[in-house]
């Protein structure tokens, strides 16, 4: 396929889906779980291969995910919360000690930058370690880290144990379409640039990565700092949609969603990512719900279907979908829109061929 | 004035000795190669001279300049470059991919040195869109040299680039070593594989724990009794 009409195809896809968005959104309820699942799979596919530019791309084995969130998600509240709210919300500590705001698109920046800091100087002493080690010591931070937030010291900034809230958050799920959709475009723009490819250079061999000239520690820690940076702009998304922020929540189960997200998706594949979140969203929070509800069918009580029931299917399915995807849906592999075109082709010469062979 | 000059290196793995002290030659546009058992110390000397190994004393001259210790990125960048043992391609990018990694460092266009590499690997431009990792053994070989040569080195250490190859494919390879050479490349070759090593290169050093033990041309060494009975079998 030709490549100017290849990017010409791929825009008018894209511009079809804000289009279908926008349309569902005039007709459907705005409470319909449909969104509720648009707009959360949205903010997970941004953190879920940001995630996958780390331990897909690079190799670099981390679960840390949800502490650089938590850093999003404060970095977002705290700078955005209206002034004249923050004695509201900050009931405890007069007020706190911030006492300006700046634009939302600002404090998503700022939410990236905030987490890509501390990326960066955790980085210095923790990239040190591989595989199963470089694990633990990330989850460790993630878990200081939001033990930190929660300390009453720091209670002026971070409001302590308490809720975050009143500060602008989003109605529309094309919000989270259009901010997920350019950083995982700006990850995309990454991965196949020669950055990227120093990245899989190392994830496939270290050795034989340094002896081609690439500086080891240093491209592990742009890999880490960036993909923390994206973590913590999902992380101020994932705020603005709960509407309120407690350090409390983004314990490490959340950092193992996400990387269940990412196994089932493919490691090294962000198309995957995407895929899976969405699936994953949809199936535990809308497709299964019946599975909780005591349900009778005339006076006949449907056995199992009790609250929890949900859990169960969810984990079974899960597990058959990693026995039949060894490598998770997409393996290593991008959805691309080639094969189609090429079966399309196929199609269209064949018939003209059957309409020639008519006409003669 | 040597290409490659080492004086007295000496490297450690923590406590145990893996090169005592050892002194040797490459000159211009030759081919020496490194002969030895295995613990020898001849991985260990090349890996040192490639920067990812520190040792513990001596230096390391390329063209006058001192590189002992240096950063592997400088000593790929002044013209060292490594083929691996055991090859270490990357298996999950293309052998396109592959090659552009080799080139890392350098920032000007590739298309000549690739049309150069598809000149003397026509199998490796078949197989441009493969993933490495599908590549036959003998492919994965050429595919390491290619990607080394991707660098423009004027050096090119090759550490036991016949390692688990079928003979018919350790001549290709050795065929392609000599014409690499040709072209004007330098060649630092270590081998188990003593007597094709010895009949490629112009000097040999036998290398036994750590020590260089005897020197000489390739054919001097062919013939040499104590040569013959430690590593030809004859």
């Amino acid at each position: 396929m030709d490549k100017k009409i290849k990017i010409i195809i791929y825009a008018a896809l894209l511009v079809a889906l804000f289009a279908l968005l926008f349309i569902l959104e005039q007709i459907l309820p705005s409470y319909s779980m449909l969104f509720t699942v648009l707009k959360k799979g949205a903010i997970y596919a941004l953190v879920a291969v940001s995630m996958n530019l780390l331990n897909g791309f690079t190799g670099l084995f981390s679960l840390g995910q949800a502490g650089f969130m938590l850093i999003g998600a404060y970095t977002y509240g705290i700078f955005t919360i209206p002034t004249e709210a923050r004695s509201a919300v900050y009931q405890y500590f007069d007020g706190g000690i911030i006492n300006f705001t700046v634009p939302v698109v600002v404090a998503l920046v700022m939410a990236g930058v905030a987490a890509a800091i501390f990326a960066y100087i955790i980085g210095l002493p923790v990239l040190r370690l591989k595989s199963d080690y470089l694990a633990i010591a990330t989850l460790g931070f993630a878990e200081i880290i939001r033990a930190v937030f929660q300390w009453k010291t720091l209670g002026p900034v971070t409001n302590g144990s308490n809720l975050l809230r009143l500060y602008p958050t989003f109605k529309s799920v094309l919000f989270p379409f259009a901010v997920s959709g350019i950083c995982i475009a700006i990850i995309v723009l990454l991965i196949n640039s020669s950055y990227g490819r120093a990245f899989k250079a190392i994830r496939d061999d270290e050795i034989a990565a340094e002896a081609m000239g690439i500086n080891l520690a240093k491209h592990k820690r742009l890999a880490f700092t960036i993909s923390s940076f994206f973590a913590g702009v999902g992380g101020a998304l994932l705020a603005m949609y709960q509407t309120t922020i407690q350090a409390s929540a983004f314990k490490s189960a959340m950092t193992y969603e996400i990387l269940l997200i990412v196994v089932i998706g493919g490691l090294g594949s962000v198309t995957g990512s995407c895929i899976s979140s969405f699936l994953f969203i949809a199936a535990s929070e809308w497709w299964l719900r019946f599975l909780d509800e005591t349900t009778y069918i005339g006076s006949f009580k449907v056995p199992l279907l009790n609250p929890g029931f949900r859990k169960v299917v969810f984990s079974i399915i899960i597990m058959i979908v990693v026995l039949f995807y060894r490598r998770g849906i997409m393996g290593n592999k991008e959805f691309s829109l080639d094969p189609i075109a090429k079966q399309f082709k196929k199609r269209f010469r064949r018939r003209k061929e059957v309409v020639g062979s008519n006409e003669q | 004035m040597p290409l490659l000059k080492i004086s007295d290196l000496k490297v450690n793995y923590g406590a145990i000795e893996a090169v005592k002290g050892i002194s040797f030659e490459v000159p211009e546009k030759s081919i020496v190669t490194l002969i030895g058992a295995n613990g020898a110390g001849k991985s260990t000397t090349l890996r040192t001279i490639a920067g990812l190994v520190k040792p513990v004393s001596g230096t390391i001259e390329f063209k006058g300049e001192d590189i002992t210790a240096k950063d592997p990125a400088l000593i790929v960048s002044r013209g060292i470059t490594l083929v691996p043992e055991g090859r270490k391609i990357f298996p999950d990018l293309t052998v396109l991919e592959n090659l552009k990694i080799g080139a890392y460092l350098r920032k000007d266009n590739l298309d000549d040195d690739l049309n150069w590499i598809y000149d003397l690997f026509p199998r490796l431009k078949e197989r441009t869109w493969q993933m490495g990792g599908t590549l036959s053994g003998g492919e994965q070989q050429m595919l390491a040299v290619a990607r080394a040569l991707m660098s423009r080195p004027k050096l090119m250490m090759m550490d036991e680039p016949s390692l688990g190859l079928a003979p018919m494919i350790v001549r290709d390879i050795f065929d392609i070593i000599r014409e690499i050479n040709r072209q004007g490349i330098t060649i630092l070759l270590i081998e188990q594989n003593a007597n094709m090593a010895l009949q490629t290169a112009d000097i040999g050093y036998v290398l036994e724990t750590g020590r260089i033990t005897l020197t000489g041309s390739g054919k001097d060494l062919l013939t040499n009794e104590a040569v013959k009975a430690a590593y030809l079998g004859t």
